[in-house]
Parts: C-alpha cells; structure tokens; sequence
C-alpha cells in the first residue's frame, strides 16, 4: 500500500504534568474519511491540536505526506495543506461571512480565490445568502457550515473537524455530514472527523477510532465499530 | 433596589465623598501679613455632598429604568441607531474633511483656534497610529509615546547635525521609529494582554530616561532647541527669510501664515495616515489584524503567523508615531523628556479607546473632546479637569465600548463581484 497522508506514531502531549495522549497511532490514507470517536475529555481534540502543533507532542512523530511536522510551527503546517475546523467553530463573529472566507483563504494563491469562493457557496447556500451577515450572528448550524467553509478554502489536502455536530439540531447535522460525504466524494477530500455522534460518523467514515483516557482502544471499518458490542455499549445504545 | 437601600447608598457615597472634600476643598491657604492661615470652606464641603447624593439617586435611578422593562428597546434603540450611523459616516467623514481645509479662513479662526486645532490633530494621527496596534490588532500598548519621543528626537539630530530639511528627515524619523518598533516588538509580541501591556510600558519610561541621561547627544533635561522650521517648497515662514513665503507670493509679512502651514502640514499627515490605515484594512495583513485580535488561536489554525502579524501592526503603528513626533519637533522648535511622559501614552490611549476601539471617526470626535476641549476651558482653570474627569465617565456610563464602537466591514458588496474586489 502506498504512503498514508498522515501517519501518527506513539505521540504522547502532556498539559504541564498532566498527560493526555499515551502513544496514540492513527493513520490516515489520502481519500478516506476517518472518524475518531470517544466520549468528553478522551482526548480527541487534544490530538487535533497536536497534529497542528499546538500543544507539541513530548514524544512520537507525525508524519504528513512522509514528512516529519512533529515540532514545525502551526503556521508552516496549515501551509503545507492541512486545515482545521476547531472545537467551539471559532469563526470571528464580527466580521462577516465573507470576510471569514477570505481569512480561510489567506494561505492560498489568490488566483484560486474566486473558485473556492464558488464552490463553498454551492456546499452550503445559505452562506451565499448571508455573505454580508456578521458570523456573530448567524444560528449555530450556519456557524459551523462557515467554520467548514472557512476551513475548505485554503485547498487543503487533508481536513480537520472537531465535533461538528456539537449542539445542533438533528436536521441540520444530517446537512452538514452530507455536506462532509460530498466534499469527500466529488473532491476526493481527505477527512478526519473527531465526533461523539458515534452512531452518524461511523456510517459517514470508511475507518474509525476509538479513543479511551488517551489511548486508541478500538479501530476498524465503520461498519465494523458500529455492529462492535463494546461501541455499542459504550457510544450507541441509549442515544441517538 | 428597595428605597431604603438606595437612600443609604447615596448617604455613603455622599459621606465619603464629604471625607475626601475636607481637606482638599474644605480647606484654603490664605496668604495674610505674617504667613499662611488656614480658612475653612465648609459650605462647600457641604455642597459636595449634596451634590454627589443627588447624584448617586439619579444614577440608580438611570440604572434601574435601564434593566427593568426597557433593556431590550433601548438595545434595539442602541442598534437602530448604529446602524443610521453607518449609512451617513462616509457623509460625516466627508463634511469634516472639508471643515478641516477650509477652517483656516473662516471668520473665527485667529491665532489661537489654528494652533489648537493644530495640537488636536497630532493627537488625531497620534490615535490614529495607536489604533492600528490597539484597535485593529488589539495589542495593549502603553508605551506609545516612546516611538513620537524617537521620531521627534531623530528630526532633532538630522535637521540640527546633518542640516536635512524637514522633507528630507520625515522618511527617516518614521523609519527609525518603525525600526524601534520592530526592536522591542519582536521579544514581547508572545506575551499577551496585562504582560504586553508592563512591557510596553516599561520602553516607554526607558526611552524617556535614556533621552533625560544621554547628556551629550540629547541635551538631557535642557532638551534641543533652534530646531529649524519647515519651509514650503524652500519658501520660509520668516520675515526675512530668503526666499520668504509672503515676499514670494507678494503678501505683507504675517506669523499666521506658519501657524496656517503647519495646520495643513498636520492635517495632510493625518490624512495619510486615515487613507493608509483604511487601505490596510481591506489588504489580507489588515483582516490578519483584526482575525488575530478577534481570536488567536482560530487564526493560527487558518496559517497566520502570530509573531509576524502583530510586528507589522507594532511597526507601521510606530512609523506613524515617529512622523507625528517629527511635526510636533518642528512646530516647537524645542524638544525635551518632559514632552514624552506616560501620561502622553495615557491620553493617547484613552483617545482611542473612548473613540471605540478600531473607529477612525471616533478618535477624531475623542481627540477633540480630550485635547480640543480641555485647552478651550483653559480659563475654567482647575475645575476644567473636574469636567473633563466627569466627562470621561460620563462617556464610559453611557457607551462603555467607546463612543463609535461598531465595525465596519471591509467590503459591502452585493452579489456576484464580491470575489473580484480581493
Ligand atoms: N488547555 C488545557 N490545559 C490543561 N488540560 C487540558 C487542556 N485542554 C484539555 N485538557 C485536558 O486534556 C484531556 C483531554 O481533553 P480534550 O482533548 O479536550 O478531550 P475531548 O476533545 O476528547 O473531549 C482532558 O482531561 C482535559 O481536561
Ligand atoms: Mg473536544
């Protein structure tokens, strides 16, 4: 098989003394969604971060497209092709819809602006029609469809999402995870998507992780997970 | 609040502020045959407290009608009104740009309203240039100041020991302050907030003491004088300068004509100093400013580079600075540590923030309420800074976020072309 995009090999990060990854090994192959799941303070998004590099992994190494990005700087690792959607959505609420999509786009060529541009506004029309609303005020759902967004137009090569589906209704989750599959199959994007909807990304991702106390406990196909008595228990009976 | 409660509010409040009157109201030096005695005013120790009871009644009052009941009109009230602003602040901005040129020749512009206007708009480019670093970027600088003392001094030396004229200086005093900003900036731009903030502080003071004690170049305490004044085009504003202003153009000799030319000097770079901000805004390293302000860590995550966008901000910001200190080094024709206190930093600062962080207009409106009016009640004598200090708190009870706090975007655009605009 040839190289995983992303390739993360025994990273420990630690919060002062306290760590909270123990050797995490995850792999990501171009093309593919990922899903990892787990439940709050698993350490899921720590992960996220480490692989942006901040905080930094104390050991282990990430490797994008073969290349060591365990200790480069968060700017010079979004530049090599890797964008996030963070925790929170953190889109800048007071500035507007497009002025949050240009920001996305500071790292790209300007050239490819205006095609960006167009194909966030088909993913998800409602920005289009709120282009001049401030992020601030948009409903949460239109907030996250902008962070993705926003994410999306700096042409990455592998995309990051935290908990998209964190707080939304159930109608608008179901827009955004086909947004997901969309950009996945007609762009062939490459996604790592960390969720605690376990039921809705494990059908969404070709592969999953399980996280537990910061340790990968668990990982298969998503169809595997799903129908795995342990994710059942843990992750899918009761919910959803 | 119950009526008891309040009635005893305003009781304390009015006792305490009686305490204080006292000594610092209630009791006067008399000079008499023999020495100094002490007259006592109690009326007026009286009267204060009077006043700040009735005072303290009607600002619960004000509060209470505030939260109960209204809060939500009166937000929507509040919005409404911004968003009138908006639409008439190009006008507004437009209206003022030509008051400002044609001021000069106005029935009741003497001697005095030109060189207060003058002095207002240095503080204008002054706040304008600070809210690059504060407004747009959101870096907490207190030692702004430093960087017009730089640009003031370095005029100084060019025009004193290498004979440059004022045009030929202006470059370099923006450049050395701008260099001076790149210097300090690049150590402290990773601390945040409060710590930014000391720092700052702190070069401030330094750069101040460093001018006081480095006798042999800056003069120390005595400062420089003879500082030469700027001419237009070579033409000099003296009775017999060769070749004179007024000679060349055939007019009778007049000192208005300088106070008039160094108006419009200041007015031109301030001006600038807007049109540059406002294009800065619209470019990818302004909307960095602003994104980084708004959230640091979001903007990391897009691929800006922290240390590098604050610089440029601490750098141009400075730039400006050093062009302000230049004109104001000009205009005195004397320079000494004494015009370069924190408490210049200080009304900088409150310039901006009373403007409402990141508004051009606002700093103007601030500039002139801060500089304009206090030296305009300059007869009030002392009780000109007991309005001023009542108007500054007046200002933050009524628009705590700055007199024009809402942002503007930086583009409106409808449909299609918005991508074009980049
Ligand atoms: N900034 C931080 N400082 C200290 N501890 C943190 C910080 N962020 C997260 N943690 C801790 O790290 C652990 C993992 O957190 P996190 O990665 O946010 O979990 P998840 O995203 O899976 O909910 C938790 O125990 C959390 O308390
Ligand atoms: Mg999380």
């Amino acid at each position: 098989m040839s190289e995983p995009l992303l390739d993360v090999r025994g990273v420990e990060t630690f919060y002062g003394n306290i760590q909270a990854l123990h050797g995490v090994d995850l792999t990501i192959n171009k093309g593919e969604i990922v899903t990892l799941i787990g439940a709050n303070g698993a350490g899921k998004s720590t992960l996220l971060m480490t692989i942006c590099g901040t905080p930094r992994a104390r050991s282990g190494t990430i490797r994008f497209e073969g290349e060591d990005i365990t200790n480069a700087e968060t700017f010079t690792i979004v530049r090599r092709g890797i964008a996030q959607s963070p925790e929170g959505r953190r889109i800048f609420p007071k500035m507007t819809v497009l002025e949050n999509l240009q920001l996305g786009a500071i790292t790209a060529p300007e050239a490819r602006f205006q095609d960006n541009l167009d194909a966030a506004f088909t993913l998800f029309p409602r920005l289009a029609e709120r282009r001049t609303q401030r992020g601030g005020t948009l409903s949460g759902g239109e907030q996250q469809m902008l962070a993705i967004a926003r994410a999306l137009m700096s042409d990455p090569k592998l995309l990051l999402l935290d908990e998209p589906s964190l707080g939304l209704a159930p109608i608008i989750v179901r827009q955004i995870f086909d947004a997901i599959r969309t950009i996945n199959q007609q762009r062939g994007m490459t996604v790592f998507l960390v969720e605690q909807n376990a039921f809705h990304a494990l059908r969404l991702a070709h592969r999953g992780y399980v996280m537990v106390n910061g340790v990968i406990t668990l990982s298969g196909s998503g169809q595997d997970l799903l129908s795995n008595p342990e994710v059942r228990a843990a992750y899918l009976e009761g919910g959803h | 609040m119950s009526g008891q409660a309040t009635l005893k509010e305003a009781g304390l409040t009015a006792l305490l502020s009686m305490v204080l009157a006292l000594p610092l109201i209630g009791l006067e030096t008399v000079e008499e045959q023999g020495g100094l005695t002490l007259d006592t005013r109690l009326l007026w120790v009286l009267l204060i407290g009077a006043a700040v009871f009735a005072g303290r009644l009607g600002l619960i009052a004000w509060r209470s009608r505030k939260t109960v009941g209204t809060s939500t009109a009166a937000a929507r009230r509040a919005s409404a009104l911004g968003e009138t602003m908006h639409g008439i602040m190009p006008w507004i901005a437009g209206a003022a740009i030509l008051f400002a040129v044609i001021m000069p020749f106005l029935p009741f512009a003497n001697r005095t309203v030109v060189d207060l206007a003058t002095l207002v708009l240095i503080y204008v480019m002054l706040g304008w240039g600070l809210n690059i670093v504060v407004g747009l970027a959101g870096l907490l600088d207190l030692g702004y100041v430093a960087f017009y003392a730089i640009g003031a001094y370095s005029f100084a030396m060019l025009a004193m020991h290498a004979d440059f004229t004022f045009w030929m200086a202006l470059p370099f005093a923006g450049l050395f302050a701008c260099a001076f900003g790149v210097i300090l900036g690049f150590p402290v731009l990773r601390l945040r907030g409060d710590y930014l903030a000391i720092v700052t502080l702190g070069f401030g003071e330094m750069i101040r003491i460093i001018l006081l004690n480095w006798y042999h170049v800056t003069g120390g305490p005595d400062g420089i004088s003879g500082i030469p004044r700027p001419g237009l085009f070579g033409l000099e504003f003296t009775r017999n300068g060769d070749p004179a202003f007024h000679e060349f153009f055939g007019l009778e000799y007049s000192s208005m004509y300088r106070l008039m030319f160094l108006y419009y000097l200041i007015l031109i770079l301030a001006l600038i100093t807007n049109w540059v901000t406002l294009r800065l805004r619209r470019l990818p390293i302004g909307r960095a400013w602003e994104a980084l302000r708004e959230d640091e860590i979001a903007s990391r995550a897009l691929g800006l580079n922290p240390t590098a966008v604050k610089l440029s901000a601490f750098a141009i910001g400075a730039m400006f600075g050093g062009f302000a200190g230049a004109f104001f080094a000009t205009r005195q024709g004397f320079i000494s540590p004494e015009s370069f206190t924190f408490i210049e930093s200080a009304i900088i600062l409150a310039i901006v923030v009373l403007g409402g962080m990141g508004s051009q207009v606002g700093v103007v409106i601030a500039a002139v309420i801060m500089i304009g009016l206090p030296e305009w009640f300059r007869e009030l004598q002392e009780y000109r800074m007991l309005l001023f200090g009542a108007g500054m708190v007046v200002i933050m009870v009524l628009r705590p976020r700055g007199l024009l706090s809402k942002r503007n975007p930086t583009i409106r655009l409808h449909a299609k072309k918005a991508g074009a605009m980049r």
